[in-house]
């Protein structure tokens, strides 16, 4: 898994590329978590368009977010979601934490 | 429903196995021709119930998980995932959607996940002995798509 962060005044985008499994998370919870707590953003975008595989710690992961940036007063949405992964995003209620798109729509800009 | 083929592995409980159980099951399921969507189906829910033997089944200790797949002459695919591990006291309520024994950052969503992604579901457990799941799916094939 490869992370890279992108932060524009207040909004900070996390582009996530590769496999999320329970093997990764913990690294990959870590290095955001660090990122979030030194640029304090109000706007978090967790964008998942180069990610090929993701069972239900990607989920874990928006879900940890999710709290994270409530403590801290801001939002989370979760951008460029590949259709394969909609399923699980869908079937885990993800829309009720925070605006989603898929990679087709046109993504969050 | 006769078997024409079937394969079986085991390793040990390290999380970086877990890419290498999904992916050597979706490429024996390879073989029934399935569509992009039905592997990606079977890789997930095969990660989810690998996940839960290294999560809970050993926790904080280590053994082995076993793996053995069937494909059937309907184009089923069968297979079972074990552990010898803590066991499950409550199955009915560790498949609950969102319940976690560990909270935190696991959603609680591993089986729900298995249930919506394959066919069938089974789970058999006893305390102190281990866990077996089997999920099965019919592979309806890009063949079958098309025509």
């Amino acid at each position: 898994m490869e992370i890279r962060f992108d932060q524009k005044s207040k909004a900070m985008r996390v582009m996530l590329d590769g496999e999320i499994d329970h093997h990764c998370a913990l690294d990959t919870r870590i290095e955001i978590d660090s990122q979030i707590k030194q640029l304090q953003p109000k706007r978090l975008i967790l964008d998942y368009g180069e990610v090929t595989f993701m069972d239900s710690s990607g989920i874990g992961l928006i879900m940890g977010r999710h709290r994270l940036m409530q403590s801290l007063g801001g939002t989370i949405e979760v951008a460029n979601v590949p259709d394969r992964l909609y399923k699980v995003i869908k079937l885990a209620g993800i829309e009720k934490l925070g605006k989603v798109s898929t990679a087709g729509n046109g993504g969050i800009k | 429903m006769k078997a024409i083929n079937s394969m079986s592995m085991s390793f040990e409980s390290r999380s970086v196995n877990e890419g290498f159980a999904r992916v050597t099951v979706s490429s024996f399921a390879a073989q029934l021709d399935p569509t992009l969507e039905e592997l990606s189906d079977v890789k997930t829910a095969v990660s989810e119930a690998v996940t839960n033997c290294i999560v809970h089944a050993y926790g904080n200790s280590s053994g082995k998980i076993y793996i053995y797949a069937c494909i059937y002459d309907n184009g089923t695919i069968r297979i079972r995932i074990k552990d010898r591990g803590c066991g499950i006291e409550d199955v009915k309520r560790a498949m609950q959607p969102l319940y976690s024994s560990l909270g935190g950052e696991r959603a609680g969503l591993g089986f729900a996940v298995m249930e919506s992604f394959m066919d069938k579901v089974k789970v058999r457990s006893t305390v102190g002995k281990g866990t077996s799941v089997t999920l099965e799916k019919r592979i309806s094939g890009k063949f079958e798509n098309e025509n």
